[in-house]
């Protein structure tokens, strides 16, 4: 199996709130004092394709488009296990939107040529947008079933549990496919010593918008249909009232006698 | 510009009616279009759903699409985008609105690209620009931790709307419209994919979409032992017990309970968070609450920025405590 795996470099979602800054000129986001990371769907997605590596054989790629792509951040799917690293890294590929990143991506593993699979993680920490996976498949003239949770092959189909707030179905599907995964898919692995050791050695390859027959027209800022007009936090008013008490129990007991009070329960 | 115009719901249905996110979206659809000048378009797509044509028209729209097809009783991509196109085709909407459930997060993006235009998902608000006229699109981002306005330049402008985000309009029975029947025209041959089998799983007792009162557990709980004792306070108030991620990504309780922006968005009366830290993506989850109650013991941690009350300490010792006292509160 020939897998794609595309991830992004975000900054950290799991560092605390109040290190979050908006950049209001520039409406853009920092999280100060942590350095960056892969977006943790992302990963779940690279964990994915190497579960089916493991069951089926074949071959992981992972791809990324961003710029200041850290080398260490974006090697960690090399780690991890997987075996090439494509970069789609270059200013003139910013700027854009959902359709103009996943048009790009398309491009690049149309350059790729042979695949199987097609990865993506449900959504990304910071757009939370969850239209990458969809736009590449339609793209691409694939379907694309999102939120899988498990995934097994045989004889060129897919049979793929797809979560949903009810419970999940069973879904048969064809390859090649675009497939995205949630956290449901189980926990991603650590890199091993053995992995990172590899990931040092592996060159990732770059590829430029010349290098993968993109139209000026389509690309970056020019090929967005979205615009961002205004990146703000909402600001959260009110206090929390605390029970006191000398010890849990009593809090506890007081925290019911506010509720009452509050005519809340 | 372009010769599209008015504002089209796409109303989900559940069982014999329309689902609240359904005419949520016809709430704001009925204030866009007005603000617009244009009509209110209802599209009801699926099988055996013409009936609830005139339901669309009590909650505020002008005319109602109906496409009605045994092959669209399950949503599969490849027959859903392909109705859309020819809907979206007859009636040319500038605004179209979806739900943000299970068939619109997938929906949306497809029929966005196939349209050669953009969706915008989850929005919690939805105006119209004065000066342009363009649907300006407020969603949350960062995991909750900021939002951003955005605003599309093709047409049609797509969103998909969170739950509970927007209000219905009260439904008046005597409102006149129009309803429109459109041929599916689907070739079973074009749907790729097959629905082998749906599996529902049952959490016993209230569904937690619908409960007004949430029993939340977080990592700090440490086992599915601990929420039995959570279970024992959602009974005692009559609601239903849920989760942040952690406790799910380690088993101890079944993913369908979990909440936050990955997970169920809920809005009840009362959510009562235990050991929950109230990180930005599990509050996008709770935030609509009317209240929020937080147990935990680290005095720092973010759910007290949210919460109106609660408790510093340790919930192994006051939780059973506190569920104690409201048995007594109640039965008094």
């Amino acid at each position: 199996m020939n897998i794609i795996v595309c991830v992004k470099q975000v900054i950290d979602p799991e560092a605390p709130p109040a290190s979050f800054k908006i950049d209001a000129a520039s409406n853009k986001a920092e999280m100060h004092g942590a350095p960056p990371v892969i977006d943790p769907y992302g990963e779940y997605a690279v964990e994915a394709s190497l579960k089916i590596k493991e069951a089926k054989g074949g071959k992981v790629t992972v791809m990324s488009l961003g710029m200041n792509l850290l080398r260490e951040v974006v090697k960690k799917p090399l780690a991890m296990g997987a075996d090439e690293l494509i970069l789609l890294e270059d200013e003139a590929y910013t700027g854009g939107d959902g359709w103009s990143t996943a048009n790009a991506l398309a491009m690049a593993i149309k350059k790729i040529g042979k695949y199987d699979l097609i990865m993506c993680g449900r959504e990304a920490s910071d757009t939370n947008a969850g239209q990458t996976g969809a736009a590449i498949a339609e793209i691409l003239g694939l379907p694309c079933i999102a939120l899988v949770r498990k995934i097994d092959v045989a004889d060129g189909k897919l049979k793929v549990e797809k979560v949903n707030s009810a419970g999940y179905d069973i879904i048969e599907v064809p390859l090649p496919t675009v497939l995205t995964v949630s956290n449901e898919i189980g926990q991603p692995r650590y890199p091993t010593i053995k992995g990172i050791m590899a990931a040092k050695k592996i060159e990732p390859v770059v590829w430029k918008p010349g290098d993968i027959g993109l139209e000026p027209s389509r690309l970056g800022a020019a090929g967005r249909r979205t615009k961002i007009r205004r990146l703000f936090q909402p600001v959260h008013e009110g206090k929390c009232e605390l029970a006191e008490g000398e010890n849990p129990e009593e809090m506890a007991v007081n925290l019911a006698m506010k509720l009452r009070v509050a005519r809340i329960l | 510009m372009s010769d599209y115009k008015g504002v089209a719901v796409c109303c989900e249905v559940k069982g014999d009616k329309l689902m609240p996110i359904a005419v949520e979206g016809l709430g704001i659809g009925r204030k866009l279009a007005n603000t617009l000048g244009q009509e209110l378009s209802a599209v009801l797509v699926g099988s055996g759903i013409g009936s609830l044509a005139q339901s669309a028209i009590a909650y505020g729209a002008d005319k109602v699409y109906v496409v009605d097809d045994p092959l669209l009783k399950d949503y599969q991509a490849d027959a859903c985008v392909n109705v859309m196109v020819k809907v979206v085709n007859q009636v040319k909407p500038q605004v179209i609105i979806m739900g943000q459930t299970d068939s619109g997060r997938d929906l949306a993006p497809r029929l966005a690209f196939r349209l050669g235009t953009a969706v915008t998902m989850d929005c919690v608000d939805l105006a119209i620009d004065p000066d342009s006229k363009r649907l300006l699109q407020t969603k949350p981002v960062y995991g909750g931790n900021a939002q951003a306005i955005f605003t599309t330049e093709t047409d049609p402008q797509m969103v998909t709307i969170r739950t509970k985000a927007f209000t219905a309009l009260e439904p008046d029975t005597s409102r006149k419209g129009e309803i429109i029947n459109i041929a599916a025209g689907l070739d079973s041959s074009a749907i790729r994919t097959k629905i082998l089998n749906r599996v529902v799983e049952e959490v016993a007792g209230i569904k937690i979409e619908d409960a007004q009162v949430v029993v939340a557990g977080g990592r700090g709980i440490g086992s599915a032992e601990g929420f039995k004792q959570l279970e024992e306070l959602a009974k005692t108030l009559k609601g239903a017990v849920g989760a942040s991620r952690p406790p799910c990504d380690n088993g101890w309780v079944p993913d369908t309970i979990q909440i936050g922006l990955t997970g169920k968005i809920i809005a009840p009366e009362l959510y009562i968070a235990v050991a929950v830290s109230g990180s930005s993506q599990h509050m996008s989850g709770c935030s609509g609450s009317k209240t929020i109650i937080a147990i935990n013991k680290d005095r720092e941690a973010n759910i007290f920025r949210q919460a109106r009350f609660g408790v510093v300490g340790d919930w192994k010792k006051v939780l059973p405590a506190f569920t104690k006292k409201i048995k007594e509160l109640i039965a008094s």
